[in-house]
């Protein structure tokens, strides 16, 4: 078995997002998902704190300290950008106009439940940052994460342990090892197998059951 | 003569009372309005709710600020981040209460208090614990959470051009929240980069209006920020 490698998994995403769409990435995985968008398939990236036309991370000499992205890593501003402030950004999220996000987690559900903003209830710390608002007001929200947790846990999961971020919001996960589909009422539908797993291989990853089309 | 523009850091702090409410703006250092915290940390007012979107790091402004023991409570998106040591260590003594709040709702909830919304439904939230406890209904089929207005005291806002009627821009993405935190409270203080003449600033391009400010103080960030 070898699957998707962080950067094979972000540009198996980038393949699906068609021009025009404006598009969220959260942190992490997601936001390398902007390096495999062809320029010339014009995609609009949108940063919660206030950028739409989002720009890959500038020259380690040209870094405008006044230009970040909802990492606060440098980045740049695509021709036909804009800035606009914090309550227009989320409109633009919780108004329904954003597409897409994609969005990492700790665990995705059968039933489209996603948890990745809280380990437990008490956590010592939580924080939530734009998750919910993404969560709740994306167009589309789709998942990309290792299919398992580093000692084999599992994060595909008949329903989420952890605190939610948002109930029945997840339409796609991509994972190391392929694509699934979240289809209501039926639960994960594996829509594409990474190179060299088997369908048996992914499903023994996996807390929930996988079907086929 | 209206003149907002005021000379001196004390003259920009003068009147911040303890138990005040205190908006801090910016989005991690960008548009964090760095120099004003200085200014409170230094005018001393204490028993504070402050309202940001990070919980401060390091040791210096927010993070002082609250290892001071001068904040009460805290209410933020995301507390933990890099760096986002004091935070932690006082929130596991107990000695920080913290409201966590989605981002888009932290943002709306000033909105509206500027515009005189008193409270207002979104489904951010819904079927999470941060929903526990608040009022539900639903509107054409769909369930959302009511949210109150957050109104405040004081906003300590970070602005590229300032001019002496209040009005503010700001640069790229250092706008993030220092727009909606200028409507939300009653004392809004900015520092700027630049102190503009009287319509230099073009009309068209204000981001905040004057209406929404009561002091400007010219602050030199220095050459990184120019």
């Amino acid at each position: 078995m070898t699957g998707f490698d962080r950067k094979q998994m972000a540009a198996r995403v980038a393949e699906d997002i068609p021009e025009g769409w404006f598009v969220n990435l959260g942190i992490g995985i997601p936001t390398m998902i902007a390096n495999y968008v062809p320029l010339e398939r014009e995609v609009i990236l949108h940063s919660e704190n206030g950028i739409l036309g989002m720009g890959p991370a500038p020259a380690p000499d040209k870094v405008d300290p006044w230009l970040v992205n909802a990492g606060k890593q440098a980045v740049t501003l695509r021709p036909g950008g804009s800035y606009f402030h914090h309550a227009d950004s989320f409109a633009m999220i919780r108004g329904g106009h954003i597409d897409l996000c994609v969005l990492g987690a700790f665990e995705v559900a059968a039933n489209g439940d996603i948890a990745n903003w809280a380990t437990s209830e008490n956590d010592s710390a939580p924080a939530v940052g734009g998750a919910m608002d993404l969560g709740a007001g994306a167009k589309r929200l789709w998942v990309v994460m290792e299919h398992t947790t580093k000692d084999g846990g599992h994060k595909i999961v008949e329903r989420c342990s952890y605190p939610l971020t948002t109930p029945g919001a997840v339409s796609r996960v991509y994972t190391n090892l392929g694509v699934l589909d979240v289809v209501q009422g039926k639960g994960f539908v594996v829509r594409d197998l990474a190179p060299g797993v088997t369908l048996e291989q992914m499903q023994a990853a996996s807390g929930a059951p996988l079907h086929t089309n | 003569m209206i003149n907002k523009i005021v000379q001196s850091m004390a003259d920009a702090m003068a009147g911040i009372k303890d138990g005040s409410t205190v908006l801090i703006g910016g989005f991690g250092a960008v548009g964090q309005p760095d120099q004003l915290i200085e200014g409170l940390i230094e005018q001393g007012a204490t028993d504070l709710t402050c309202v940001a979107n990070n919980a401060g790091t390091g040791r210096v402004g927010l993070a002082r600020l609250m290892e001071l023991g001068r904040v009460r409570k805290i209410i933020c998106s995301f507390p933990r981040s890099a760096g986002s040591v004091v935070f932690e260590e006082l929130y596991r003594q107990g000695k920080l209460e913290l409201e966590i709040v989605p981002q888009g709702t932290m943002a709306e909830r000033m909105r509206a208090a500027g515009a005189g919304v008193p409270a207002f439904f979104t489904a951010t939230s819904v079927g999470t614990i941060l929903a526990n406890g608040k009022e539900q209904r639903e509107f054409n089929g769909r369930t959302y959470v009511m949210e109150h207005a957050l109104k405040a005291d004081v906003a300590l806002v970070e602005a590229w051009e300032g001019d002496r009627w209040g009005n503010l821009t700001y640069r790229s993405s250092g706008r993030n929240f220092n727009p909606v935190m200028a409507m939300a409270a009653d004392m809004t203080i900015a520092q700027v980069s630049h102190i503009r003449e009287l319509g230099e600033i073009v009309p068209e391009n204000v981001h905040t209006p004057g209406i929404f400010v009561k002091r400007v103080l010219h602050i030199d960030r220095g050459p990184a920020w120019a």
